[in-house]
């Protein structure tokens, strides 16, 4: 860690300064605490605490991990179903048994595509607004934006998904099937992507928000010094110098999307069809897994594959995450830390 | 597996007794004895009267009366399984609960997949189904679980009520359901796309409507719902949509359909003249508790069969002219 | 600055002063429709759900038991449940995730472990809650033989929830200002002391935006409990303080049904007649309290940021 030396060396100082200082500066509990605990300890109670927390953490964590990868492994490894079949078969039909191999039809291909199109539709329209609405509340109106607006956008975080379903349900599939000219049911993933667009403006709202506001202040003075007008600082220097923070916002808006059931099972149909318009009834990974995930026997194949997806939903978003990550790195100015 | 199955039942039974010896201590202090079954009165619940103090850990139940009419359970029952079997548990287990004051029921749903693996892992007292465990590739015999039928529940195709069509074929129906008739004009209706919202695969509903209605053919892939309420929605609110629901889920916003002249009805179904129809199955272990025992046989009992049962729109195992087994076979009684 | 173009004549630096200026004056435009646009739907959802529920509200609905199949059911007993269920998970997660995003962003050597580590953590952000449910269902319910309880349901809430509260929080502490931190050492502060007096207090409006995003997120989570906390709202006791008692409200091995299950139930399979009266009067419950709950918390996060940061 490095810092023992740096410990060691700051210990001369330390007895002397620091305690005059902060029984200066507070009442003097902190001085109590100090000439209780030896300062090595205190550190030494830190990492444990925190470390402690941490274990917790992973060990939850790769609990389910490992579960889910047990679980939608056994399908390839323990029923025998071919990967690539899994990964690129056009059909989804689990109780139907391909002649071909004796196993049942399960290409997961549709759902993929589902669930790609209605996380990338939905961040499409999300993360523009949500960042559009992040810049003016950091930097145009910031006693309206953070007084008013964020506390109010962060009350759609609350609304549960069933509530987002049936708004969906009754509004927004009526709106696309009565008044866009697309013919169809209204069900797809157009309304999908709208529903779930809303329900993740709210995350990446709040955490862009907190993203800008971090950007030293310093940098905004040098921009509008050298006689940039706002919209020039703004697009030049804080979103270049904040991109790093926007992306993990966008990104952990985007994971939600992706792993949102509830609301978008009742609003894409749910037909495992491989999409060819989005206006068309298609599904997602998570909608299937929702549907039939309580008919299923645990262990059997038709269970074992359901978890399958999940695994698969973990892995693409994982590719997701560290995609975005090296995009936020290269794109981002260098801060110094 | 095994461990597991082990271990949460032990844990299990732990968690059962040292709840059943609370209660039991708890009732102590004023114990007032229910009224058999078999009357109605229309009491208040009893609040249990607060226990004084820890109670020590007590394994064993005592004090079981086993005199059969009187008889008063304690100790804890979960049920779990079928979300369409849910609402009735549910509505008899507080009945229940009325009579045997001393008997905590929790009813969950989770689906009827979910019942079966839970009984036979014996992580409940009770696994509520759809279907036959047989239906899922789990034989009852080797998972140590008995069945018990408790109730018929009928299902019938429904349309959007601006459908025009009143009256289908099995044909017809077949034809809908494998896409080879798109429009309604086909079969005398408006001319408007058929929309088919087909239930999850693997659902119990599902597994009836395709053996009774599509004789045991697939329906095409389409739009798939899962939750009943959902379907009546789906359906109510999208013109040229059809799917199929349980009796009890039927309403003034959605239209049922004959089938080759027959009315989806409870009469119908107790002839076995409208054949889309399944039981409901509470699954228990070989031997279970008495408090478990207890409750399936309340079920069976007329209060239940012929007050809740109806009222929640399923049909009573009690009227039935006929008889049917795993295999579809139709036995006249 | 491309504007800076010391080459150009008087009349090209006119021009371009221009455009920027103009091209201000669109985002400006642009950024406000943008939060224009957001309020209109946001008073939209919001006034929707309001006021659809508002007419069901009353005394008698907030207090008694819901009806399995008749109409007239109350929701009583899933308020107790949804509050004392996120009292309890926020209660196990704040601490558990304040500690491990102080570790990640104080402690851990930068590495490929570490690396490793935060995206693990942020891709299980993205599972589906019903896989967490049905992992606490396997895990808690059946092998550690919990039952159907509120403790199943708060550690599977919990692991829906730390995700997100690491990541958010470790990003607050990383938003410090590297120069707070060094000045703390240059104190002779140990790390701790530096992130408990200097850190924390800083990023503490990142922290409480964090912790109220996931408060909300659990507050409306049904998928997560319907396999752990269960679906059922047995008869409580709010005067019974034994914690072994099943009919106890404080009894964390009962089983307990929130307001979000509720919805999602009478909606899913429910046969009472009344559902969308139950669904939007619980629907519109629900989110007065998100208010009164973001409202408070905002308050409360202010005092605390304004007494801890001496302002």
């Amino acid at each position: 860690m490095g810092y023992t030396t740096q410990g060691a060396f700051f210990k001369l100082i330390q007895v002397n300064v620091v305690n005059s200082v902060i029984c200066l500066k507070k009442d003097g509990k902190m001085a109590k605490e100090h000439s209780l605990i030896p300062k090595r300890n205190l550190e030494w109670l830190g990492i444990i605490l925190t470390g402690v927390c941490i274990l917790l953490t992973i060990a939850l964590v790769f609990a389910l991990i490992f579960m889910v990868a047990k679980q939608g492994l056994s399908t390839f490894f323990v029923d025998g179903v071919s990967f690539t079949d899994f990964l690129f078969g056009p059909v989804w039909n689990p109780s139907v048994t391909d002649p071909a191999t004796g196993l049942p039809v399960v290409g997961a291909l549709p759902m993929i595509a589902g669930s790609f199109a209605v996380t990338l539709l939905s961040t499409v329209i999300a993360a523009p607004l949500a960042i559009g609405a992040a810049i003016f509340v950091v930097e145009i109106a910031p006693g309206f934006g953070k007084k008013y607006f964020q506390p109010a956008i962060e009350l759609l975080v609350g609304i549960p998904s069933v509530v987002y379903g049936l708004i969906g349900l009754t509004i927004i599939v009526k709106f696309v099937r009565d008044v866009l000219p697309v013919g169809g049911t209204g069900y797809g993933i157009f309304s999908g992507s709208i529903v779930l667009s809303m329900m993740i403006l709210p995350t990446i709202t709040s955490l862009s928000i907190d993203a800008l506001s971090s950007v030293p202040q310093s940098y905004r003075q040098g921009a509008l010094a050298l006689g940039s007008t706002r919209w020039q600082m703004i697009s030049q220097v804080v979103l270049r110098a904040a991109l790093p923070a926007l992306m993990t916002s966008v990104i952990l808006g985007m994971t939600r999307a992706f792993g949102e059931a509830l609301a978008v099972q009742m609003v894409i149909g749910n037909a495992a069809i491989l999409p060819t318009s989005l206006f068309q009834p298609a599904s997602t990974l998570t909608s299937v897994l929702t549907m039939g995930m309580g008919n299923t026997i645990f262990g059997s194949l038709e269970n074992n594959v359901l978890w399958s997806l999940a695994l698969l939903l973990m892995i693409m978003s994982l590719i997701f995450i560290v995609v975005i990550h090296f995009i936020g790195k290269k794109g981002g100015l260098e801060q110094s830390r | 597996m095994e461990q597991l199955n082990s271990i949460s039942r032990r844990r299990f039974v732990a968690v059962a007794g040292v709840m059943g010896a609370t209660l039991g201590l708890a009732a102590c202090g004023g114990n007032n004895a229910q009224e058999p079954a078999a009357e109605k009165p229309a009491e208040e619940p009893k609040k249990e009267e607060k226990p004084t103090g820890a109670e020590p850990k007590k394994e064993e139940k005592k004090d079981e009366k086993k005199d059969s009419a009187g008889q008063e359970f304690e100790g804890t029952i979960l049920a779990v399984g079928s979300s369409a079997l849910q609402p009735l548990a549910e509505a008899a287990s507080k009945e229940f609960m009325k009579k045997h004051p001393k008997v905590q029921m929790t009813v969950q749903g989770g689906g009827s997949g979910t019942g079966i693996s839970t009984i036979a892992q014996g992580g409940c007292d009770i696994g509520n189904s759809d279907v036959f465990a047989e239906e899922k590739d789990v034989d009852p015999k080797e998972a140590k679980i008995k069945d018990h039928k408790v109730c018929i529940v009928g299902m019938g195709p429904i349309v959007n009520p601006d459908v025009k069509v009143d009256d289908v074929t099995k044909q017809q129906l077949k034809d809908i359901f494998m896409g080879k008739v798109t429009n309604w004009k086909d079969l005398g209706g408006d001319d408007q796309a058929i929309v088919v919202i087909n239930r999850a695969a693997g659902s119990g509903t599902r597994a009836t409507f395709e053996t009774f209605a599509l004789d045991g053919e697939t329906a095409m892939q389409s739009q798939e719902q899962d939750n009943s309420g959902t379907v009546a929605k789906m359906v109510a609110e999208t013109p040229g949509a059809i799917s199929y629901l349980a009796f009890s889920y039927f309403t003034d916003k959605i239209k049922p359909l004959k089938v080759d002249g027959v009315e989806p009805k409870q009469e119908n179904i107790m002839d076995n003249s409208w054949l889309i129809w399944a039981y409901e199955h509470m699954y228990t272990a070989e031997n279970p508790t008495p408090q478990t025992q207890g409750f399936v046989d309340f079920m069976l009992t007329d209060e239940v069969q012929q007050t809740i049962i109806p009222e929640l729109g399923y049909i009573p195992v009690s009227g039935m002219k006929v008889e049917r087994d795993v295999e579809g076979n139709v036995k006249n009684l | 600055m491309e504007t800076m173009n010391h080459g150009a004549t008087i009349e090209q630096r006119k021009a371009q002063i221009a455009k920027s200026k103009r091209s201000d004056k669109i985002a400006t435009g642009v950024l406000t429709a943008i939060v224009v646009l957001i309020s209109v739907v946001l008073v939209a959802i919001v006034g929707y759900i309001i006021v659809g529920g508002l007419p069901h509200l009353s005394w008698d609905f907030l207090t008694s038991e819901s009806e399995s199949f008749r109409a007239g059911g109350g929701i009583g007993p899933q308020i107790f449940n949804s509050f004392y269920l996120l009292f309890l998970t926020m209660l196990v997660s704040i601490p558990l995730s304040l500690g491990a995003a102080i570790y990640l962003s104080q402690y851990a050597p930068q590495n490929k472990v570490t690396d490793f580590i935060k995206t693990i953590i942020e891709t299980l952000s993205s599972l589906p809650s019903i896989v967490v449910g049905l992992f606490g269902y396997l895990l808690f319910v059946l092998y550690f033989g919990w039952g159907f309880s509120i403790l199943s349901g708060a550690i599977a809430l919990t692991m829906f929830n730390l995700p997100i509260m690491v990541r958010v929080i470790q990003q607050s502490l990383e938003a410090v200002p590297a120069y707070q931190r060094d000045a703390g050492l240059a104190l002779g502060l140990t790390r701790w002391e530096t992130t408990l007096h200097i850190l924390i207090p800083e990023a503490l409006a990142g922290i409480i935006t964090g912790i109220i995003l996931s408060a909300g997120r659990v507050y409306g989570e049904a998928a997560a409990l319907i396999y752990t906390a269960g679906q059922t709202a047995p008869e409580i006791d709010l005067l019974n303080f034994d914690l072994t008692d099943p009919r106890s409200a404080w009894n964390v091995m009962r089983p307990a049904e929130t307001l979000a299950v509720h919805i999602w139930k009478v909606n899913s399979e429910g046969v009472i007649p009344d559902i969308d009266v139950v669904a939007a009067g619980t629907a519109a419950f629900l989110m007065i309290c998100v208010v009164i709950f973001n409202i408070a918390a905002r308050f409360i996060g202010g005092r605390i940021h304004k007494k801890v940061t001496a302002q």
